[in-house]
C-alpha cells in the first residue's frame, strides 16, 4: 500500500506544483528576511543610543512581537487591521509585512547585543586614534560586531523560514497548501498521499534550514575566539 | 469605533475553555520535552556511543522543521501508515518532539559550562559520584541552563497557537471561528491577544525572577 503511494509524488504535475509553491514560500522568506534584515540593523543601531525614552520605544517593539505569536499577528492584520479599515490586503502581502516587522524586531537584537558586547576600549582606541564617528564605525565597530551578530542573524532567518510555513493560515497558496491540494485530489486513487506529501514538505523544509543552521554554527566556533 | 461588549462577555466561556486547553497541552508538552531534553542532554554529554548520533539525527531533524510541518505529518500522515492519535495526543507529541530539541541544547549548555577543575577539585575531596552530580555539577548546570529553558518554555507556549491547524478547538480556532460565524473580527481578536497577555506574562515575570534567583549559584564569571 505505501510503496505504491509515493509514485503520487512524480505523478502529473504534482512535483512541479510543489516546487512552484515552495517558490512562494520561499519568496516570502527571502524578501521578508531582507527587509527585516535593514530595519533591524537601523532599529539596533538606535537601541544604543543614549536616550531612555528612545530605548524603551525599542524595548517595547520588541516584547509586543516576542510576548505575541506570529500567527496571532497574521491573525490581526489579515481579518482585524482589513476589516477595520475596509481595505483589501493579500495574504501574502500580510505574511510579508508581519514577517518583515518581526524580523526588525529580533535582528534589532541581536545587532544591539552585537554592538553592546564590544569592549568599551575598541571605541576609546579609535577615538583616541582621532578616528571620526563615521570612521570609528566604518573601521572599529561594523566588522568587529558583524563577526558577532551573524551567528545569530542566520539563526533568525532558519527561524523566519520555518515559520513560513504558517502562511498557510491565511490563505497565501505556499507549499503547504498546495499540498493540501494535491492530497484531497489524489485522496480516492491514493489514499497515503498525506503520508508522502507532507513527508516530502518536511524534508524540503529540512534541507533549506539545515544548511543555514550548519552554516551559524561554523562560524559561531570559527569567530569565537 | 463601536465595541460590542456583549459579544465579547457572551464569548469570554469560550476563551476560558479554549485557553485551559492551550495551558494543558502546552504543559504536557514541555514536562514531556523537559523530560527528552534531560535524557538526550545526559546521552550527548556522557558520550553514549550509538545514542549519541541518534540523538544529534533527532535534534538537527526536530530543530530544522516547522512545528506545523511536523503536526501534519503525525496527524495526517501516521494514520496513513495505521498510527492514528486523536488530535491531543497528536499536538502534544508534536510540541514535545520540538521541544525536547530545544530543551537538550539548554541542558546541554549547563553541564558543559561546569568546569573541568569544578569536577577535579571535587573527587580531589573525595566526594562520591552521586555526591558530584549533586552538589557540584547540577547547582552549577541549572543556573546556567535556566534562562534557555525559561525562553523554551514560552516559545512553547507561544508555539501551541498552531495546534488550532489539527483541528483543536484552541484560542486560534475559538477566534477565526467567531470571526467565521458572527463576522466580529475585532471582538474576538481582541480577546486572542488578551487571552495571551493572560497567558504568556505571568509566565515571562516569574522567568525573569527566577533567573535573578538562581544567579548566585554562578561560580568564578
Amino acid at each position: 500500500m505505501l510503496n505504491s503511494g509515493i509514485s503520487v509524488l512524480v505523478e502529473g504535475i504534482n512535483l512541479q506544483r510543489l516546487l512552484a509553491g515552495l517558490f512562494v514560500t520561499a519568496r516570502i522568506a527571502l524578501i521578508s528576511i531582507v527587509i527585516g534584515s535593514v530595519l533591524g540593523i537601523m532599529l539596533g543601531l538606535i537601541r544604543t543610543s543614549k536616550s531612555k525614552v528612545v530605548r524603551f520605544i525599542c524595548r517595547f517593539y520588541l516584547e509586543v512581537f516576542r510576548i505575541i505569536p506570529i500567527l496571532v499577528w497574521m491573525f490581526i492584520v489579515y481579518f482585524g487591521v482589513t476589516n477595520m479599515f475596509n481595505i483589501h490586503l493579500s495574504g501574502e502581502l500580510v505574511a510579508l509585512i508581519i514577517f518583515s516587522l518581526w524580523g526588525a524586531a529580533e535582528m534589532s537584537d541581536i545587532v544591539r547585543g552585537a554592538i553592546e558586547s564590544l569592549p568599551k576600549h575598541q571605541i576609546e582606541s579609535g577615538r583616541a586614534l582621532g578616528l571620526s564617528f563615521w570612521g570609528l564605525y566604518r573601521y572599529i565597530l561594523i566588522p568587529q560586531a558583524i563577526r558577532r551578530l551573524l551567528p545569530g542573524a542566520i539563526n533568525l532567518s532558519t527561524r523566519m523560514v520555518k515559520t513560513t510555513s504558517l502562511v498557510v493560515m491565511i490563505g497565501v497558496i505556499d507549499v503547504v497548501k498546495v499540498g493540501q491540494q494535491i492530497i484531497e485530489r489524489s485522496i480516492l486513487k491514493t489514499p497515503t498521499a498525506s503520508f508522502w506529501i507532507y513527508g516530502l514538505i518536511f524534508i524540503l523544509y529540512f534541507i533549506v534550514c539545515y544548511p543555514l543552521a550548519k552554516l551559524s554554527k561554523i562560524l559561531e566556533t570559527k569567530w569565537e575566539s | 469605533m463601536n465595541i460590542n461588549w456583549g459579544f465579547i462577555v457572551s464569548s469570554l466561556p469560550l476563551y476560558e475553555k479554549a485557553a485551559w486547553l492551550t495551558l494543558k497541552l502546552a504543559l504536557w508538552g514541555i514536562s514531556a520535552s523537559l523530560i527528552i531534553g534531560l535524557v538526550c542532554s545526559v546521552v550527548l554529554y556522557y558520550r553514549i556511543k550509538v545514542l549519541e548520533r541518534l540523538v544529534r539525527a533527532y535534534i538537527e531533524l526536530s530543530r530544522n522543521t516547522p512545528l506545523l510541518i511536523q503536526l501534519f505529518f503525525l496527524y495526517y500522515g501516521f494514520t496513513k501508515i495505521g498510527i492514528t492519535m486523536s488530535e491531543n495526543t497528536c499536538a502534544i507529541i508534536g510540541l514535545a518532539f520540538l521541544g525536547g530539541s530545544y530543551m537538550a541544547e539548554a541542558f546541554r549548555g549547563g553541564l558543559e559550562s561546569v568546569s573541568k577543575a569544578q569536577i577535579e577539585s571535587g573527587l580531589s575531596i573525595g566526594l562520591s559520584n552521586m555526591q558530584m552530580i549533586r552538589y557540584v555539577i547540577l547547582p552549577q548546570a541549572f543556573s546556567v541552563s535556566i534562562p534557555p529553558l525559561g525562553a523554551n518554555c514560552i516559545f512553547l507556549l507561544k508555539e501551541t497557537s498552531i495546534v488550532g491547524a489539527i483541528a483543536i478547538p484552541d484560542l486560534m480556532q475559538v477566534t477565526q471561528d467567531l470571526i467565521g460565524i458572527y463576522y466580529q473580527t475585532f471582538e474576538a481578536l481582541f480577546m486572542l491577544v488578551v487571552a495571551y497577555m493572560i497567558l504568556l506574562l505571568p509566565v515571562s515575570v516569574a522567568l525573569t525572577w527566577l533567573e535573578r534567583k538562581v544567579r548566585y549559584a554562578e561560580f568564578g564569571n
